[in-house]
C-alpha cells in the first residue's frame, strides 16, 4: 500500500504566522539571486563582483541614488494609484494611458500658457489638468462597467494605446517643434519642476501621496466601501452602498493620481512630451501594488528595490560590459520568485516519505 | 471467512493544518444495510466520507474492502472498487440528457449507441423503482430527479456501496419518502449505503444502524432500533441537551407589514415572483416554507429594497408612525425604518458580511454612513462586536480576525447578532440555522422568539419543516413564486405542507 501513496501532495496551509511569511518571502529573493548567479556565470563574469556592482550603481554614489529615486518616483506613484482600484476588485490596466493623459494635459498648458501665468500658478494648474485628464481617461471605462457590465480589462487597456496614439499624434502635429523633428521641445522653464536634493520635487509629491493612500485606505468612509465592495458587491448594495457611484469615484481618483504622475514625468523627468513618457511604468507598476499587497509602505520598499534593480543593471552594462538583456533576466528571476513564492504562503507540499516518517 | 465487512476504516486520521477533521476512526458498513452517520456540523461526516470517495487521502490509517486492503487517490479509484458518492451539490452537465451524464466519462468500447443506452439506464432504474427519462434534458430536471440521476449514475459504473451526503436537504416530504423506497429497495439487492444526515427522524427512519460522530471521533455504533432520538443527540452534542421550541401566544399582533400583489421577474426574464400577498404581524413568527428556489430569497429581497419589484405593495406599519409603501425605497432607507434582514445564504457570507474583515468591521456595515465627515470612527462598532462576542459566545481568536476563517456556527451568529442589534420591527431571516450544530441552533430560535416577544414581526424562512412547525405561528408555503397557502403552525401537519410546497409544480412541468 505505501507505493500507492501519491507522491507530493498539496495541501492549504492554516493560520500562516506574519513571521514565517516574511521569511519564506525573504528565502524566495535568496533562491532568485543565487539562480542568477547561473546566468552571470554562463556569460563569464563573476557573480559576486556583477551584485556588487548593480548595489553599488544603485545606491553606492549620491548621482546612483538620484537616479534610483528618479526611477522610482513614477513607479511609486502609479502603484499608490492602482491601489484602491485592486482592492476594489477592479482591474486597471489602463495606468500607462491615464498616465499619457495626464502628461498631456500638463504638455497643454505647458506649451499654451507659459508666457501668460507665472510659474507657481502655471505649475498648479498643469498638476489640475492632468488629474482631471487621467481621472476621466480612467472613470470612463469605470462608468462603462458599473452601467452596462462592460469588462474594465479590456476597455483600459485598449484607451492606454488610444492615449499613446494622441501623444503620437501632437508629437508629430499641433505641437511638433522643428518642422520634420516630430518632437515637441522643451518646457519653458517656469513650466518645470523646481529640484530639491538635485532631484524634482516629484519624490515629496509621491511620499505625501503614501501616508494619503494609506490613510484614504484605511482610516475612511471612502476606502471602508472600497473594501466591502471589494470583498462583495452583494453585501455593499445590502449595506446601502451605492456602487456605481463607488466605481467610478475610485477609478476617477486612481486615474487622477496616474494623471498626477504623468505631470510629474512630463514637468520633472523629460521636461517635454512623447508618446513613450509612460514608460511601462503603468504596467510594471501592477507587480509593486501586488507584491506590496497593497499597503503603501510597502510599495515604497517594492518599487525602491525594482528601480535600484533598474539603475544598478544600466551601471552593470558599463562596468562589466554585460548586456543588458541579462539585467532584464535577473530582474525576471527575482519577480518570478517573488511572485512565485505567494503559492508557497497558501499551499504546503507534502511529501510521501515525510508521512511515512508520521506513521 | 468471518468479519469480513463491506468497507472497513481502521484508525484513519486526517487533518487539515492543525485543524483534526477525523481522528483515529474506526468505522465498517456491511453488504444490505442502511447506515446513517450521524453528527453536528464539522464533526468530520463528510471528510470521512470523501476519504471513500477518492476526494482526501487519509493522513493515517487503512480502508479495507471486502477484507482487503486498498488505497483510493481519486474518485476514479473508488469507482474501481465500486464505491460511489452522492454529494451535496451535483455535479451534472446542464445541457446533457440523463443518460448522457450517466455515461460521461467512461470509456466503453465503440461508438455511443443512444438507444441501448437509454434501455440499460431504464433496466437499472426499474430494478430500484427509479422514475426517470433516460432522454430528458438535466435543465428540465427538478432537484429530485437530479439527484436520481446522481445516483443512477454511480449505480450504472457497478457501485455496491453508495454514500449519500445529506441526501433530503433538498426534498419535499413526498420526494423524500420516494428516495427512501429507493434505498430500500438497493439494499434489499445486498447494497451498502451510507446516509450522511442530522435529521434524528430520518435516521430511525430508514437506516438500520447508525454512526454517530463528535468532533472528529466515531463515538459508538448502535442498532437504530435500539436507541430513542433523545439518546442519540445526547451521544452527538455530549451532554444532555433540552430539544423543546417554546412558543408563547402572540400578544397583541398588528398588521406590521401587508404585501399585496407582489410580483417580480429576474434579469433573465424568469418570474420569481407571482402575485405575492400575506400580512406579517407583531408579535409573531411568520415562517416561510418551500423548495429551495420558490421564491423565498426573492420575496424577501424585494422587501428589504434590494430587488425592484414590478408590480404590487409592501405597506409597513411602524409602532408609532404612518403605513408607507417600501417599494421604490432604497435599502438603506428602508433598514432605517426599522426593517432588517439576516440572510444566510449557501457560502454563509454573500449578502450579509464581509469575509475578509473582522467582526468590528463587519459591524460597521450597519452604521457605516450614519457617521459625518469623511473619517470612519469604529469605536461604537468595536463595542457592539465585543457585546456579541460575550453574549452569543462567538469563537474567534479575536475579534478582528477575518470571520471567513470562523466556522458556519459563529459566522451565523456575528450576522443574526448584527441584526438583532438594531432592535428592527420586522426582522426578516433566511436559513438562519442552516448547517448549524443543535445547541446553536437553539441560541438562534431563543434569539428569533426574544424579538417576537419584544413585539417584532419576525418572518423565518427555514428548511426544516419541523422546526417551522414548532417555531413559527404560522407558516406561509410558497411555489414557483407564488403563495400556494398560509397554514396554522399550531395545527398543520407535515403532509400538508408538502403537498402546499409541490401544489403547481405539476402544472408548470
Amino acid at each position: 500500500m505505501e507505493e500507492k501513496v501519491p507522491f507530493v501532495r498539496v495541501t492549504r496551509r492554516q493560520d500562516f504566522k506574519k513571521s514565517s511569511v516574511w521569511m519564506i518571502r525573504i528565502l524566495a529573493f535568496v533562491i532568485a539571486l543565487v539562480l542568477g548567479c547561473f546566468v552571470f556565470l554562463l556569460c563569464g563574469v563573476s557573480p559576486l563582483q556583477a551584485y556588487a556592482e548593480i548595489v553599488k550603481g544603485a545606491f553606492g554614489k549620491m548621482t546612483g541614488i538620484r537616479q534610483t529615486v528618479k526611477i522610482m518616483i513614477p513607479l511609486l506613484g502609479t502603484a499608490l494609484a492602482l491601489a484602491p482600484c485592486f482592492k476594489m476588485k477592479y482591474w486597471n490596466i489602463g495606468a500607462e494611458g491615464q498616465i499619457t493623459m495626464g502628461a498631456i494635459g500638463a504638455a497643454f498648458f505647458a506649451i499654451n500658457f507659459h508666457d501668460k501665468l507665472p510659474g507657481a500658478v502655471l505649475l498648479a494648474v498643469m498638476a489640475l489638468a492632468a488629474m482631471i485628464l487621467g481621472g476621466l481617461w480612467s472613470a470612463v471605462p469605470a462608468f462603462f462597467k458599473s452601467k452596462w457590465g462592460t469588462n474594465e480589462t479590456l476597455f483600459t487597456l485598449m484607451l492606454n494605446y488610444i492615449a499613446i496614439g494622441i501623444v503620437a499624434w501632437l508629437q508629430g502635429g499641433p505641437w511638433e517643434g522643428k518642422e520634420g523633428s516630430q518632437i515637441v521641445p522643451n518646457f519653458a522653464s517656469n513650466a518645470i519642476l523646481p529640484k530639491i536634493g538635485g532631484i524634482y520635487c516629484g519624490w515629496i509629491i509621491v511620499l505625501a501621496l503614501v501616508f494619503f493612500m494609506y490613510f484614504y485606505m484605511n482610516r475612511t468612509k471612502h476606502g471602508y466601501e472600497i473594501a466591502v465592495l471589494g470583498d462583495s458587491e452583494n453585501t455593499a448594495r445590502y449595506a446601502g452602498m451605492d456602487v456605481t457611484k463607488v466605481i467610478v469615484r475610485t477609478a476617477l481618483i486612481s486615474g487622477a493620481i496616474s494623471g498626477l504622475v504623468g505631470f510629474m514625468l512630463a514637468s520633472g523627468a523629460n521636461q517635454t512630451i512623447y508618446s513613450g513618457i509612460a514608460a511601462n511604468n503603468g504596467f510594471t507598476a501592477i507587480t509593486v501594488a501586488w507584491l506590496s499587497q497593497l499597503n503603501p509602505f510597502a510599495m515604497v520598499l517594492i518599487s525602491a528595490l525594482l528601480a535600484g534593480l533598474s539603475k544598478g543593471s544600466s551601471s552593470l552594462k558599463t562596468a562589466m560590459g554585460v548586456p543588458g538583456s541579462i539585467s532584464d533576466i535577473i530582474t525576471g528571476i527575482i519577480l518570478l520568485c517573488l511572485l512565485g513564492c505567494e503559492f508557497f504562503i497558501n499551499y504546503r507540499l507534502v511529501f510521501r516519505h515525510k508521512e511515512e516518517k508520521n506513521v | 471467512m468471518e468479519n469480513v465487512h463491506a468497507i472497513e476504516m481502521r484508525n484513519i486520521t486526517k487533518t487539515f493544518g492543525k485543524t483534526v477533521a477525523n481522528k483515529n476512526v474506526n468505522l465498517y458498513v456491511d453488504k444490505g444495510v442502511v447506515m446513517s452517520l450521524l453528527g453536528e456540523n464539522g464533526s468530520g461526516k463528510t471528510t470521512l466520507m470523501n476519504m471513500l470517495a477518492g476526494i482526501y487521502f487519509p493522513d493515517e490509517g487503512e480502508i479495507l474492502i471486502n477484507g482487503k486492503p486498498v488505497s483510493i487517490r481519486s474518485p476514479k479509484d473508488a469507482y474501481a472498487h465500486q464505491i460511489g458518492m452522492i454529494h451535496q451539490h451535483f455535479k451534472l452537465v446542464d445541457v446533457f440528457t440523463a443518460a448522457e451524464n450517466i455515461v460521461l466519462g467512461l470509456k466503453e468500447e465503440g461508438r455511443l449507441d443512444r438507444k441501448k443506452l437509454s434501455e440499460k439506464v431504464k433496466a437499472i432504474a426499474d430494478r430500484y423503482g427509479f422514475e426517470i427519462d433516460p432522454d430528458k434534458k438535466i435543465y428540465d430536471m427538478s432537484v429530485s430527479e437530479k439527484q436520481t440521476v446522481e445516483i443512477l449514475k454511480v449505480l450504472y459504473r457497478g457501485a455496491d456501496v453508495l454514500i449519500l451526503d445529506e441526501p433530503t436537504a433538498v426534498l419535499t416530504p413526498q420526494e423524500t419518502q420516494k428516495l427512501f423506497d429507493v434505498i430500500r429497495a438497493m439494499r434489499n439487492d445486498g447494497k451498502a449505503i451510507i446516509i450522511i444526515t442530522h435529521k434524528l427522524n430520518e435516521v430511525k427512519e430508514i437506516s438500520d444502524v447508525v454512526a454517530i460522530m463528535r468532533k472528529g471521533e466515531h463515538v459508538k455504533t448502535v442498532r437504530t432500533a435500539e436507541v430513542t432520538e433523545q439518546e442519540m443527540t445526547e451521544l452527538m452534542v455530549g451532554r444532555k441537551v433540552e430539544l423543546n421550541i417554546e412558543r408563547s401566544t402572540p400578544v397583541n399582533p398588528k398588521p406590521r407589514l401587508t404585501v399585496a400583489n407582489l410580483s417580480y421577474t429576474d434579469s433573465n426574464g424568469v418570474k420569481k415572483l407571482d402575485n405575492v400577498g400575506f400580512i406579517a404581524y407583531s408579535g409573531e413568527i411568520l415562517g416561510v416554507a418551500g423548495i429551495a428556489g420558490s421564491g423565498q430569497k426573492e420575496l424577501l429581497e424585494s422587501i428589504a429594497g434590494l430587488r425592484r419589484v414590478d408590480d404590487g405593495s409592501i405597506i409597513y406599519t411602524p409602532e408609532k408612525s404612518h403605513p408607507e409603501d417600501l417599494v421604490g425605497k432604497s435599502p438603506m432607507e428602508i433598514r432605517n425604518a426599522g426593517v432588517s434582514l439576516a440572510f444566510v445564504p449557501e457560502d454563509r457570507l454573500g449578502m450579509g458580511l464581509v469575509g475578509s474583515m473582522g467582526m468590528t468591521d463587519n459591524m460597521m456595515l450597519r452604521n457605516w454612513n450614519k457617521q459625518k465627515g469623511i473619517m470612519i470612527d469604529k469605536t461604537e462598532s468595536r463595542m457592539l462586536a465585543e457585546d456579541i462576542y460575550r453574549e452569543l459566545e462567538v469563537v474567534t481568536p479575536d475579534i478582528d480576525y477575518p470571520v471567513r476563517k470562523l466556522s458556519g456556527g459563529n459566522v451565523q451568529k456575528v450576522l443574526v447578532g448584527r441584526e438583532i442589534a438594531t432592535n428592527p420591527s420586522v426582522l426578516m431571516s433566511a436559513y438562519a440555522v442552516r448547517g448549524l450544530d443543535i445547541n446553536t441552533s437553539y441560541t438562534i430560535y431563543d434569539l428569533m422568539n426574544k424579538q417576537k416577544e419584544n413585539g417584532a414581526a419576525v418572518i423565518f424562512v427555514g428548511e426544516d419543516l419541523d422546526v417551522l412547525l414548532a417555531l413559527c405561528d404560522r407558516i406561509l408555503v410558497m411555489c414557483g413564486g407564488q403563495v400556494s397557502g398560509i397554514v396554522d403552525a399550531r395545527t398543520a401537519s407535515k403532509e400538508e405542507i408538502g403537498l402546499l410546497m409541490m401544489k403547481n409544480s405539476q402544472e408548470v412541468n
